[in-house]
């Protein structure tokens, strides 16, 4: 089959590969018919997140057809539809019982390397280095998923791909986001970064009441994106002092909710900017704080900074003291998929959420290198990849 | 040693721990029928190791620090010529033994290696004699000095690598919450023919009797070692313990609890292992160089055990497809790290 293959840094390829087959009894094999880039491939494309290694396939964002089943998978049959959520989890553990599916006990057959780096190992994750279990990822014609009797979801042929391909990550990463806020009537959420998940929070922070939702970025066309997904104000980073307007449009108190939905790779202006990708290209900081350090100082007193942006080791100059001092609480963690599926899926069959407004670009698989080099670039006024692996001819570009 | 995680446990912590044993299963010496530890060092070298490795490694650090200030000077006065490019050359190894002396790392390692280095000076002093610009009486001057120091170097080693040696009885210990009964646990566990589905190193376990079994263990380079143990303890859902039986190749005894966790989330495994390996000392030596390090493998074992008991399988990626692999890929891919 053809898989999209990480090469090195900044490097991807497609190659040909052996098919998948299956391992384990809870395995299953799925015939991927959409796939999408996630932000955070970015950051293994720019090779910010250890234990990638050359040959390893890519992807998370993936669903497709059952083409196959093992012994010990009962609920789904060949020829089903399913979504699949981006961490893989059995279902059995203290965690996975409590629904935190992102914290898995048994799915990282490499958590000795994730207890190293974190204490703790997370859950395994589809195509994301080795420090979260190194399984093949679904940039794939067909991708084994562990303990698939726990994880797809099976979707109703009348929604197309487009509409149920985010329930494998950015739709519940930026709800669970927004859910961490714990939005009361007349609060004011701000996010950082109007990529898909900054999107999809802002949009989640509407449905969950907020009353007043400011999106923060620096392209157009995303903040025109936030627009669409309800956000009441948007900022421009490189027009408006960011912290001075938040507190303007509060009155001087502060957002009740923070949201980073950047992550590591934050883009910033001045000395810190620099400070930051000076102390990351010497490896004496692995992660860009930007997005983090101004959301804790713009955040009122006893609010939540949220953080669905992904870090994945040391950070610096990190205002801890406002933290303390001003009460604030931080939430972060993988996104506990399982647990938002099927409830989205519910609101996306009721038409009160349609994902797919976050699509700029359709790809086939072999234009994956393309995909990510727009994508990583922001070039084309690109938001999101979708590519579709059974598609053989070559499909225009559609914003 | 570490102490244990569970600190707060109430009836597991012995009063009194002897530093190189702090396990929670002192509390059941009576389990170990009489295998209290003995005392690690029979007799205490006269000048401790670590002193003397750390009077070498500034040593060398000074010496590394001459050669690379003043290489010219140094060269005069030890009656060798100006050889500056040379002489900083072994400046820097100086200082690289020198360094990991003091890290306390692998000490023993880096002794030797400035036994190696001294081999090198006595052979470069050697060539240096021959030289028309050498200085004959000085030159012997410096073969005396690092003869000296030779002999001091090789004394280190043995008497660092004498410390460094574990004791002959390695006894380790893991413990790890499990989502499942004491009962189930333990029912699992009796079944000594289970242990090869999450024991990596077991070939294969056979029951020779009601408490009795053949164990065939996957030995480094190829071979395997088989040995009988019997089980000297059985504490129905509660825990067991197992031994070798006498004449054995291989001396090994563990034990095993499953301790109700608190408030319902599950149970608690307690793994204790002791063994004496193989030929002794060299035998463990031959272990580590070949990466097979007990603790490491008794966390690998307990954590396939958590996964099979909760899952039903031991969560794997082997046998999936990959691009093509780089060398580094290739080799570092496919054990420990999957």
């Amino acid at each position: 089959m053809k898989a999209v293959c990480w090469q090195g840094i900044g490097q991807i390829g497609v190659e040909t590969v052996p098919d998948p087959q299956i391992l384990n009894p809870r395995d299953a094999i799925i015939k991927v018919t959409s796939t999408a880039i996630c932000g955070s491939d970015l950051h293994l494309y720019g090779g910010y997140v250890p234990t990638m290694y050359k040959g390893d396939i890519l992807g998370h964002e993936f669903m497709g057809e059952v083409v196959e089943v093992g012994p010990g998978v009962t609920n789904l049959s060949v020829g089903d539809r399913v979504v699949v959520p981006f961490p893989i989890s059995c279902g059995n553990c203290y965690f996975c019982e409590k629904e935190l599916y992102s914290l898995c006990e048994n799915s990282n057959p490499n958590a000795h390397l994730a207890e190293k780096m974190w204490g703790h190992s997370p859950a395994g994750i589809f195509g994301y280095s080795h420090i979260t279990g190194g399984y093949a990822g679904g940039q794939a014609e067909y991708v084994r998923v562990p303990f698939a009797d726990v994880g797809p979801l099976k979707v109703p042929d009348s929604l197309d791909d487009e509409k149920v391909l985010f329930l494998t990550d950015v739709l519940p990463t930026g709800y669970m986001a927004a859910e961490a806020c714990d939005i009361k009537p007349g609060d004011t959420v701000a996010v950082w970064g109007c990529g898909p998940v900054g999107l999809f929070a802002v949009q989640s922070a509407k449905l969950l009441g907020a009353s007043l939702v400011i999106a923060i970025d620096r392209f157009p066309e995303r903040l025109g994106k936030a627009t669409q997904a309800g956000a009441d104000i948007t900022l421009d980073y490189e027009e408006v002092n960011v912290l001075e307007t938040l507190r303007e449009l509060t009155g001087g108190r502060g957002p009740d909710s923070c949201i980073d939905a950047v992550g590591l790779e934050a883009h910033m202006h001045g000395a810190t900017h620099v400070y930051d990708r000076v102390k990351q290209a010497m490896r004496m900081e692995s992660d860009r704080p930007g997005a983090l350090r101004e959301a804790i100082i713009a955040c009122r007193n006893g609010g939540v900074v949220s953080v669905p942006g992904v870090y994945g080791g040391f950070i610096d100059k990190v205002p801890f003291g406002s933290i303390v001092n001003k009460a604030l609480t931080i939430k972060s963690g993988q996104t506990h998929v399982h647990r938002y599926m099927r409830p989205l899926l519910e609101r996306i069959e009721k038409g009160e959420i349609d994902p797919s407004f976050i699509i700029t670009h359709r790809l086939r698989l072999d234009e994956a290198p393309l995909g990510y080099e727009v994508f990583r670039n922001k070039e084309d006024e690109c938001v999101k990849v979708v590519m579709k692996p059974g598609m053989d001819q070559p499909v225009a570009h559609v914003h | 040693m570490s102490t244990e995680p569970f600190e707060t446990s109430t009836n597991l912590r012995p009063s009194s721990e002897s530093a190189q044993y702090a396990s929670p299963y002192t509390a059941y010496s009576e389990w170990s029928e009489g295998a209290e530890p003995e005392a690690e060092f029979e007799s205490e070298p006269k000048i401790q190791p670590q002193q003397l490795s750390n009077f070498l490694g500034w040593f060398s650090i000074g010496l590394g620090l001459a050669e690379i200030l003043a290489p010219r000077a140094l060269g005069r006065a030890i009656g060798v010529g100006e050889h500056p490019g040379v002489m900083r050359a072994l400046g820097v190894r100086e200082i690289v033994s020198g360094l990991g002396l003091l890290s306390q790392r692998g000490t023993q390692a880096w002794a030797w290696s400035r036994v190696g280095g001294d081999a090198m000076d006595l052979a470069l002093l050697g060539a240096a004699a021959r030289r028309p610009d050498a200085d004959p009486q000085r030159i012997a001057m410096a073969a005396t000095a690092v003869v000296g120091v030779t002999a001091l170097d090789i004394y280190a080693s043995r008497e660092i690598g004498q410390a460094e040696m574990p004791a002959q009885d390695e006894v380790i210990s893991h413990s790890l919450a499990i989502n499942s009964t004491p009962e189930a646990l333990y029912t699992f566990w009796r079944n000594v023919e289970n242990l090869p589905r999450f024991m990596g190193h077991l070939e294969s376990v056979t029951s020779t009797g009601d408490r009795t079994s053949h164990w065939i263990a996957r030995a480094p380079a190829g071979m395997s070692v088989e040995w009988d143990a019997e089980i000297v303890r059985d504490d129905p859902n509660e825990g067991l313990s197992w031994q070798t039986v006498e004449g054995s190749e291989i001396q090994h005894q563990g034990i095993v609890r499953f301790e109700p966790a608190r408030s319902g989330r599950g149970t608690i495994v307690r793994v204790e292992l002791r063994y004496v390996p193989p030929a002794g000392k060299v035998g463990v030596q031959f272990a580590r160089i070949l990466g097979e390090e007990p603790k490491v493998q008794i966390k690998d074992d307990l954590r396939r055990l958590k996964q099979l008991i909760e899952t039903g399988e031991v969560a794997t990626t082997r046998g999936q497809p990959s691009g093509r692999r780089s060398l580094i890929g290739r080799t570092t891919l496919g054990g420990r790290v999957q």
